[in-house]
């Protein structure tokens, strides 16, 4: 079927058609193109030199990218960095988006008191700069003045406690945490939105049937919502693997102890600028970035050819 | 006529704008430097008394935190927008910025001689020709101590490692304060403040910071093992859940009175004479058993040099030529105690603990940390690596021979001794 076309836009000259498409597409491919598109390829042409002591460029070809993934010293870190990328992927998708979802599914009840309260309250950390969640989190599980040892003695869980952030074997799953209770508002509220969008007809339907509520929400309104679930999951995973400050924040670049916190957007950060007497090395750098960019273009790529593609669109 | 004179009036005033831009331009500073800290100090005392001299240059501090100083430098050089005045980190870090004609030479500045070679070295070239940064000050490692804790058990400050582990011991029966005061969350403390504090008695100063670039010695080796070692057994003396403990945490703890040592740098006095409220003292690193000759950390840490791409130079050089004078030297080391001046001009340093800490220059001997001439300048980076494995050492993660060789091994990745 041939798309709908206006007879406005039938009738126009040629000539007045691609000017006006121009008029109307040129700004944001400009903008697009000056602010996305150009620094994306002059990344991945930086990551084909490497620099001398002097400051020289030199032109190598793909070698970065094999000293990235063949070489012990970078290697190591790299895949390090990107399987505590998938861990911190992983907590997300285990807890912030189910957590989101329920919220969800209990604000969209009906006869719920306060609901804007709730819904402001649970959304206000998202708003929050990521520099005083992290500060605040570091003072609520410091082991010296921190209020979370105090307040698990008071449930006589004191034995529970430990330096959470400090630890190789827990640091990354608290701050994986940290940015869990973060951002659980955003899936929060995209998936509100689409439960709202659920006409009533079809709840009610179910109601006469003879449905309770969990299995209205279980059976009606999640299939519904799933588009809505697999945006929200390809935007956690973009989200997760561009993720820094808040590592930066809590442990600094280097990410410790012994690397156990440290992810993609670290692992770029020490490479391309450096830290304390470790020199920026901007071309390495850039490989890594353009590395971060291939690992998210696979993941949304397969997010928009197998997932998207077999998701069936209710219109209602 | 009257629109004549508004457009005469106008005109001047343009004028009048563009002359003001132009003053301020040609008389102004920017310094690039890591020492928040140190901000106010800078602002209402150094910088006023250089006003004293001339009037006429406005200088302005511009601070970034110590541990994002270089990234951010170095992103300010290439981009073209770093101040006149560049705080200097010693060896590579500086060397790399001359290299890449980002720093100027300094060798035409008269002031350079008030200098012993030995605080040059910091920031010269590897042949020596060139100098390229002024040097302002180095810091002193040791170990801070609340006299009232040690007082409550009878300490006197321990001239050995066994008296060391003695009082230890006894800080950790009486229960009243941490016996020692340092966390390894930021990393940092545990190579700065545990094994290049503690190190230098073992491997007996620059005699092994010498050899180790000469490759007659090695990270594996006996001496540096036994630091390790050393360093293993602070853990259960250190504060508890101390692998979350950041530096600013034991800061608080030692301020408060709650820490009874505190490994220390010279740097920290200022912190502590601001927020303390009980008599400090200070003793140089116990010398292991068996051992007469004391060693100290001596770290010629601060210099300033001169962007290669200031449009003022001319009042630059003028600012590099006062840090070379005496007057600086005495304003620098009593404004901000611990930081202890290069030059060779005659200081008093009024802080006691400060001139305490001075004072073992003249019974032990000088040297700075092992890692940051010339074996810092591959990749792995072995400062970056150091913290890491001494904070692994202390957290029980790692073994001392396990570090030892895991420096090692990075290091000779990439570095090949001269022969």
């Amino acid at each position: 079927m041939a798309e709908p076309m206006s007879q406005v836009v039938a009738s126009m000259p040629r000539g007045r058609f691609l000017a006006l498409m121009a008029l109307f597409l040129g700004p944001s491919v400009a903008v697009y193109t000056l602010f996305s598109i150009y620094p994306l390829i002059a990344t991945m042409a930086l990551a084909t030199y490497t620099t001398d002591s002097a400051g020289a460029y030199a032109f190598v070809g793909l070698a970065n990218f094999v000293t990235l993934l063949a070489d012990s010293v970078w290697s190591k870190p790299f895949w390090n960095a990107a399987w505590n990328n998938l861990i911190f992927f992983a907590v997300h998708m285990a807890v912030q988006n189910p957590i989101g979802i329920a919220l969800a599914g209990l604000l969209s009840l009906p006869g719920i008191r306060f609901k804007s309260l709730y819904r402001t309250a649970i959304f206000l950390p998202t708003m929050l700069s990521v520099v005083i969640v992290g500060f605040s989190w570091n003072l609520i599980l410091s082991p010296l003045w921190g209020v979370a040892e105090g307040a698990l003695k008071s449930v006589g869980l004191g034995g529970w406690f430990a330096p959470w952030l400090g630890l190789p074997s827990t640091a990354l799953a608290t701050l994986a945490l940290i940015s869990v209770w973060q951002f659980v508002g955003i899936p929060m509220m995209l998936i509100y939105a689409a439960l709202l969008n659920i006409p009533d007809e079809l709840v009610d339907a179910a109601r006469v049937d003879g449905l309770g509520n969990f299995r209205i929400f279980w059976h009606i309104k999640l299939p519904l919502v799933l588009p809505t679930i697999g945006l929200v999951s390809v935007l956690t995973f973009v989200g997760n693997f561009n993720a820094f400050d808040l590592i930066y924040s809590v442990k600094g670049a280097l990410a410790g102890p012994n690397f156990a916190s440290d992810i993609l957007g670290t692992f770029f950060y020490r490479t391309f600028f450096g830290y304390q007497l470790q020199l920026g090395n901007p071309t390495m750098g850039a490989a890594v970035a353009t590395v971060m960019f291939f690992i998210i273009l696979v993941g949304v790529c397969f997010y928009l050819f197998v997932i998207q593609r077999r998701m069936r669109r209710y219109a209602f | 006529m009257k629109i004549g004179l508004a457009w005469m009036r106008c005109g001047a005033a343009v004028v009048a704008l563009a002359a003001g831009l132009a003053a301020a331009h040609a008389g102004s500073l920017k310094i690039e430097s890591w020492r928040n800290d140190d901000a106010d100090i800078w602002n209402n005392t150094i910088i006023p008394t250089f006003n004293k001299h001339y009037p006429d240059i406005k200088v302005e501090f511009s601070a970034t935190q110590p541990a994002e100083y270089n990234a951010a430098l170095n992103a300010k050089l290439d981009g073209g927008t770093a101040g006149d005045l560049i705080t200097c980190r010693p060896f590579d870090a500086s060397l790399q910025l001359y290299q890449k004609h980002q720093l100027d030479g300094l060798d035409d500045l008269a002031g350079l001689a008030n200098f012993p070679d030995v605080a040059k070295a910091a920031w010269s070239t590897d042949d020596g020709k060139v100098t390229f940064c002024m040097p302002m000050a180095s810091v002193i490692h040791g170990f801070m101590y609340n006299e009232d804790a040690f007082k409550k058990i009878g300490a006197k400050p321990p001239k050995t490692m066994a008296e060391f582990h003695d009082i230890l011991d006894k800080l950790k029966k009486d229960g009243t304060y941490t016996p020692i005061d340092m966390g390894t969350a930021d990393q940092w403390e545990a190579a700065t403040m545990g094994f290049q504090n503690i190190g230098p008695n073992y491997w007996k100063g620059e005699t092994g910071r010498e050899a180790l670039i000469s490759g007659k010695e090695k990270y594996t080796d006996p001496d540096y093992i036994a630091v390790w070692k050393e360093l293993a057994t602070w853990a259960p003396y250190m504060g508890n859940g101390f692998q979350a403990q950041k530096s600013a945490d034991s800061q608080n703890l030692f301020s408060l009175g709650k820490a009874a040592i505190y490994p220390a740098g010279s740097w920290d006095i200022s912190t502590f004479r601001k927020d303390a409220q009980f008599p400090i003292g200070a003793f140089p690193p116990p010398l292991p058993a068996g051992d007469t000759e004391c060693y100290i950390s001596d770290h010629t840490d601060i210099g300033m040099g001169l962007n290669a791409a200031s449009k003022n130079k001319e009042d630059a050089k003028k600012f590099l030529e006062w840090l070379s004078t005496p007057e600086f030297a005495d304003l620098y080391a009593n404004a901000l105690p611990g930081f202890f001046p290069l030059s060779k001009a005659k200081v008093t340093i009024k802080d006691p603990l400060a001139a305490d800490m001075l004072g073992w220059r003249a019974t032990c001997k000088s040297t700075i940390r092992n890692s940051y001439q010339i074996l810092n300048r591959g990749t792995p980076n072995l400062e970056n690596e150091l913290w890491n494995v001494s904070a692994q050492v202390i957290n029980g993660a790692m073994t001392p021979e396990a570090a030892g060789q895991q420096v090692q091994t990075d290091l000779d990745k990439w570095y090949k001794p001269a022969k």
